[in-house]
This record gives structure tokens, sequence and C-alpha cells, in this order.
């Protein structure tokens, strides 16, 4: 073999599936285990297809100092197959092998915690139900078990939280999504119209519409060779730092209001309204459903929206500064953010966590830095990180994300401003090229988002995979309330807001 | 009798008062005063649901525990006016009967059988017991102080004494009534009220199997608590032998002044971490305790 894997410095990309290293199993499993022992490497992609009749894994790696990517892939024998667990030496691929073990029954072996992710219709094993989920429980006289969920006080999405508790310290946390059944890979998969692909994109995980749109926008143009105008580049770049700035806002407020600081959260709840409704002025939706499309767009940006931006920009960006001043100098809610919750680097690491959980424990990782897309490559972006890992550091990573989005989006609106205005609107129905692997990463406010699409030999998109940021990160949130006050789990999980829907799909 | 009246009347306006200061505080016009009391009337109008889990005792502790608070209003005097009822050693009654209330209400969450609300009732006894010292060392300072154990006795007598340290005590008893009115009616920062997090409720998830009838009687046993904690303060704060009509207006000037304290102290502050909490509590009963050497001290003239 020549090769073992290809390595890929833009981002999004396009590859003829031919061209991808095709290796034995225990080859695969030497090379990732290789590789990823270097902790700047994380999974971006690791899923089967079914090919041929047998499953074929594709496995791709992003790395945060070179800035590339490492793909390659292997085929298994046949359909549930057994084959050893990486696992067991690379932790964070535990919920990727979970998630082929679910779909394609391949058993992974020697893998600790072999347990369904989402349930999908499809599902290998139809046996396997949401009533006999093995939860993991410990015996003992003073424990105790509690159960959140799936249906909260709240209004969020269902979830189950299943907590074995000492009294009130917490001493371990299962987690158990999945009762959403929406299908998305399965419908962007199967349908032929490019309008409901795009808006199925705006959709799947609601708060962030304009990041999904644009992992998707991208993927659909780099498998057409579509290169979009600069200006239209840069109008996305705003949109999803708007987007940024809405949801860290929106986050302060509710991180507020779970240790009942009303006088905060209110403060945060107006600005984030300012903010959204600016995205409304702009494309008449306040989560900028709509906004980003392939290969164009019907809301160009104008100088009106360019005056409103910087307007509400300047006026929210003042005041925001000024509250969470208050806020992260308060002594009753430092008290409560201190040291709760903490993910230490080496657990972030272990459990390659992205995004802003990564961020918050001393872990460079964005992809906006690392792997840039759209505009993000000319820009001046560096990523902020903290390095204490609790509640209080992804409150003030927050805090710091939406003065470092503002300055950014000033600095993209006055490269704009030197660039001819581009008109054209989108295009739904670009060729795409056949028999292609392509991928595409976008750092939305969460973290990394990855859609990954393959074609068949007439340029038809066979299959579809999505994975959010949250797909790393829950198990982020599960080590954080360990030895934890059972109290304390609501604002560990409101720091960490991570989706479920992004999870289920 | 003079008591009974004034503390429901302000029991009426109580939560409606602190609902409008929170609003005010956080830039909001707010609902009326009386939209708590318009809610209670929606419940009252309801049935209750019953969870099959639950028994009897489930059914009969929202009344028990209205019915103790009425009880605990009867030994507590109106300015010159005497309680209905008074008697030596009166205020262990007081305390003891509110207790009684409490462990109807505990005992009714265990019987849900939920894991939350057994939570919340474990929290809900600890921090009444912590809380309870304070209220005896307080007591305690006020009869020593005044020579006479029974509510009536010690309020009438209590600004009589030439002895003017009285200030001090009326002080020190304002302020751990109000931290003992924040922990027995759960607060901030002992508590958040409007929580929606089962997990980090107190008393709030001790309640979530109720509704319709039982839910108003328990909303409206917090409201007379409030107030009944209210009346104790405005009792250390004003002579008893000032004019009738001064007496009610100030009465009604007290409590509307402590219901828009708790409104905002609920909207400057976050709440304590709960492991804060017993020390946050203990805090109250040593500041009782400094009191009680303080009017040692004097009285054995050292």
């Amino acid at each position: 073999m020549s090769e073992l894997y290809r390595k890929i410095s833009s981002n999004p990309f396009t590859i003829s599936l031919d061209s991808i290293p095709v290796l034995d199993y225990a080859g695969f499993f030497d090379q990732t285990v290789l590789m990823m022992k270097d902790e700047a490497e994380h999974c971006a992609a690791l899923y089967a297809v079914e090919m041929s009749g047998a499953p074929r894994l594709f496995c791709c790696l992003a790395n945060d100092n070179d800035h590339c990517f490492r793909l390659y892939s292997t085929e298994l024998p046949r359909e549930r197959s057994t084959v050893p667990s990486l696992s067991k030496e690379i932790p964070q691929l535990h919920v990727f092998e979970r998630e082929i073990h679910e779909n394609y029954g391949v058993v992974f072996e020697g893998h600790p915690w072999l347990k369904p992710v989402r349930y999908p219709h499809y599902r290998a094993d139809r046996t396997s139900v949401m009533d006999n989920y093995p939860f993991y429980s410990i015996e003992g006289e003073e424990l105790h078990e509690v159960g959140v969920g799936p249906v909260h006080a709240g209004v969020i999405e269902p979830g189950h939280f299943r907590f074995i508790c000492n009294g009130e310290k917490v001493l371990h946390l299962e987690i158990q999504l999945g009762y959403q059944h929406r299908a998305a890979e399965k419908l962007l998969s199967e349908s032929r119209n490019g309008i409901s692909r795009c808006v199925m994109c705006d959709n799947i995980v609601g708060d962030t519409a304009v990041g999904y749109a644009l992992s998707y926008a991208q993927l659909i143009e780099s498998l057409s060779g579509t290169l979009p105008a600069t200006s239209l580049q840069i109008e996305r770049c705003i949109a999803l730092e708007l987007e940024r700035i809405a949801v860290h806002i929106g986050d302060t407020a509710a991180l507020c209001a779970d240790v009942a600081y009303q006088f905060g959260q209110v403060v945060c709840e107006a600005l984030r309204t300012e903010i959204i409704n600016t995205t409304q002025f702009w494309c008449g939706n306040r989560f900028g459903k709509g906004l980003v499309r392939p290969g164009g767009s019907n809301y160009m940006m104008n100088r009106k929206v360019v005056d409103k931006i910087l307007q509400v920009l300047e006026d929210v960006g003042k005041r925001f500064a000024a509250i969470s001043g208050r806020i992260y100098s308060l002594p009753s809610v430092l008290a409560r953010f201190e040291d709760i919750g903490c993910v230490t680097r080496r657990q972030a690491l272990d459990i390659g966590a992205v995004g802003m959980a990564a961020r918050t424990c001393d872990v460079r990782r964005d992809i906006r830095w690392s792997h840039p897309f759209q505009y993000y490559g000319e820009s001046s972006f560096e990523p902020l990180v903290f390095d204490t890992g609790d509640v209080l550091a992804r409150g003030l990573l927050r805090a710091e994300e939406v003065r470092e989005s503002t300055e950014l989006i000033i600095e993209l609106i006055s490269a704009w401003n030197n660039l001819p205005a581009g008109n054209s609107g989108p295009d739904y129905n670009l060729s795409l090229s056949p028999d292609s692997f392509a991928l595409s990463l976008v750092e939305g406010w969460r973290g990394e988002i990855c859609h990954s699409a393959i074609t068949d030999k007439s340029g038809n998109i066979i299959h579809y995979k999505i994975k959010d940021p949250s797909f790393h990160n829950w198990m982020a949130l599960a080590i954080a309330v360990r030895q934890q006050e059972i109290s304390d789990f609501p604002v560990c999980n409101k720091s960490f807001n991570l989706s479920y829907c992004g999870n289920d799909l | 009798m003079a008591a009974l009246i004034m503390i429901l009347v302000s029991a009426m306006f109580f939560p409606g008062i602190i609902l409008r200061t929170k609003s005010i505080a956080s830039g909001r016009r707010g609902p009326g005063i009386l939209q708590p009391l318009r809610d209670a009337g929606v419940l009252l109008r309801k049935g209750s649901v019953f969870s099959t889990t639950t028994g009897l005792i489930f059914q009969i502790a929202p009344v028990i525990s209205l019915a103790t608070v009425l009880c605990a209003i009867l030994v507590i005097p109106f300015g010159k006016q005497e309680a209905l009822i008074h008697f030596e050693g009166d205020f262990v009654f007081f305390a003891y009967i509110l207790s009684l209330g409490r462990f109807f209400m505990i005992i009714a969450a265990l019987d849900t059988g939920s894991s939350f609300e057994g939570m919340g009732a474990s929290r809900e006894a600890f921090f009444a017991m912590l809380i309870e010292p304070a209220f005896f060392i307080l007591m305690a300072t006020f009869a020593m102080f005044t020579g006479y154990v029974s509510f009536t006795d010690i309020f009438s007598n209590f600004f009589i004494t030439s002895n003017h340290y009285v200030l001090i005590f009326s002080i020190i008893g304002f302020y751990i009534f109000i931290q003992i009115a924040l922990v027995e009616n759960s607060r901030l920062p002992v508590d958040d009220p409007k929580t929606h997090l089962e997990l980090t409720m107190i008393h709030e998830v001790m309640i979530l199997d109720y509704s319709g009838f039982d839910k108003a009687l328990i909303h409206i046993t917090t409201w007379l608590k409030f107030a009944v904690y209210g009346s104790l303060i405005y009792n250390v704060v004003v002579p008893a032998g000032w004019n009738i009509y001064l007496q009610i207006a100030l009465f009604l000037a007290v409590q509307a002044l402590f219901a828009i304290i708790v409104g905002f102290l609920e909207s400057f502050r976050a709440r304590n971490k709960m492991n804060k909490n017993p020390k946050f509590i203990l805090t109250v009963s040593a500041i009782a305790i400094l009191a009680f050497a303080v009017i040692l001290i004097l009285n054995l003239n050292l």
C-alpha cells in the first residue's frame, strides 16, 4: 500500500472515493491508535457506510496544530462482524463506535460502554428499546438513584439523566438521549430536492440554524466545485458571529437564572433580543433561518443592514460588557460558579472535547483558527482559551467571545466595504461530483459542526452524516458533575448548554 | 383578635408586593398587587389530582399545615391588644406548632415516593433544625431582657423598660426575624421559589405533586407564615404603647417594607450554594447568641 492516509489541508474538501486509502482493520486500528496519541489530533468523523454488502469505515482526523485533515478507511469483512475496539486505547472514539454498533450491528470487542446512542428506526437490533436501556448501577446501602427527565420542568428537550448519589453528592451520572427520532441524516440522503434539504438543515438544531446551514452550504459548494464570492463569504461569517453573540448572551442570562440572580438574567435577556432582532432585520428570521444557502444568498447584505448591525453591536457590546463585569464580580454569583463542575485538560483531551468545552480546559481547539473556512483564513481571528475548566470559565469564555466576535464583525464589515457587492441568488440544483467523499466543518457557537456526504456515480448523495459538537461534549458534562453536589447539576448543565437534538438528529 | 385580622389582611398583599418589587427592580411593570390572590382563587375553584402512590397523609397535610399557622397566629399580640391565647412559654408553643405543620409536609413529601421529594424533604428538615436555635436564643434574650416569658408580655413590656439598650435588641430582633422568615419560607438566599430546576429546590420540590385546591392552601400557608414573621418584626420595632390608628398604619408599613426588602434581596443577589446554607443559617444563630451574651453581661452588671 503506497499511502496510509490522505492528508488534506482545505476545509471543506471533496475527494474521490477511489483515492481514499483502504486499510485492513489491523492496519486501521494501529494507525488510529498511533496518530491519536498526539493530543492535537481529534476525531472529526468516524462512521460506517454500507457499500457492496459490507460496512466501510471512514475515519477523518483533524489536527489542531498542522491544520490538516487525515482521511482513511477500512472495509469490514461482513455485516455484524466482531472487531477489536479502539475505545480501549482512545476513549474519545467510544461514542463513534457505539453509533456504528447501533446502526450496523458491528461488535467492538472490549468496548467498555457499548450502549445505544439514539435508537434510529433502521438500527441493527430492533429489540433494543428505551425501556431496556442498560443503566449502570452501583450497589450500596447509602446510595440512592435520582432519575430526571425525559420530561423536564423547564422548556427544554427530552433527555434522561440518572444520578447515583451518596446523600447530596453525585457519584455517577449517566445521560440517556435518543428521544427524538427525526432521521435527519436519512431524509437528507434520500431527498433529491435542494430547497427541502436547505430547510431541513436550518432546522436540525434550532439554536445553531446558521451554523448548520453554513455547514451544509459549504459541503454542497465543495461537492459541486463552486467557490462563493468573497463578499458572500464575509456575510456568512458575520451571520455566524451574530448567532454566536446572541446565544452566548442568552446563555449568560440562563446561567444567572439558574443561580437566581434576577438582575443579570433580565438584562442579558433584553440584550439577546436586540441581537436576534438585528438578524431578523437582515433576513426576516430571528434565528437566521433562510439566510445561508448554497451558491448565493436571498438576503445579500446592504448598507442599511450594515449600519444597523454596527449600531446595535456598539450599543449591545457596551451594555453587555458592563453587565458581564457586574455578574462576574458579584460574590454571591462567583460562589456558585467558581470551582464548580471542573473538567481537567487531560479529561477534555481524553473525551475529545471540542468547541467551548475544550477551550475552557486549556485546549486550543477552534475550527475558525485550525481549519479556517469561508473568510476566517484572512481575518485576524485567534481563539480564546481559559484553563480552569469550571462553570466560571465557561461563563467568562462566553463574555470574552462576545467581545471578540463583536470586534471580528467590525473587522469583517470593513473588509466587506471594499468589495463589490455580489448579487447572485442561491442555486439549489448544483450538480455534485460523482463517487466522492466530502466533509465540511464549521465552528458554531457550541463547537465544530461536521457535515459529510458520499455521492454515487451519478452524483446523488447516498450517505449523509452529521456530527454535532454535543456528540463529543455530553461526556464532559457527565464527568463535570462527579463528586459535585446534585444541586449544582443544573448550573453545570447550563454552562455547557449541549444539544439534545444535535445528538438525536 | 386585632393581630389575627391584621395578619390576615397583610398576608393578602404580601406576595403581590414581593412580585411587584422584583418586577420593578428588573425594569418591568409587573402584575398587579392582587394577582397572586387571583391565581389562588383560580386554584381554589379547581379540584385536586392525587397520585396513586400517595395515601391519606398526603391529602391531609396541606390542611394541617394551614391550621398550624392559624394556631400560631393566635399567640401573637398586636400593640397593646393581647393575643387571643397567651400563657407562659407560648413562644415554645408557637415554634412547635409551626414545626408540626412542617412535619406533616415532610412526611407528605415522603409519601409520594418520588426521589426528588425525598431529597427536598431531607433538606427542609435539616435547615429547619438549624434555624430553630436562632429563634429560641433570641426569645430567651428577650425574656431575660424584659423578665416575661410569653409573647404578649414580652412585647407589651419591650419598650417600657427604661433600659436604652432596647435599641440594640430591636435591631437584632429585626435582623434575626427577617433571616428566620427567609429560611422558614424558603426564599433567597437559602432557596429559590422561582426556579423550575427540581434538583436545586427545597420547599418547592416537596409540593410538586400538589394541584388545585391543595396547592392553593399551601400558597396561602406560605403567605400567612410571612405575615406572621412580619408581625413579630413589627412587635420588636414599634412600641406597644402608641395610638392604635398609628399602630395599624405602622403595621402595614412594616409588612410592606418587609416584603420590599425580600423583593430587593431576590433581585440583586444569587442564591447560596446548597452546602453553604448550613453555615449561613448558623451565622444567624451565632448573632442570636451574641445578643444573648450581651444581655447576660448587662444583667449581671459585669
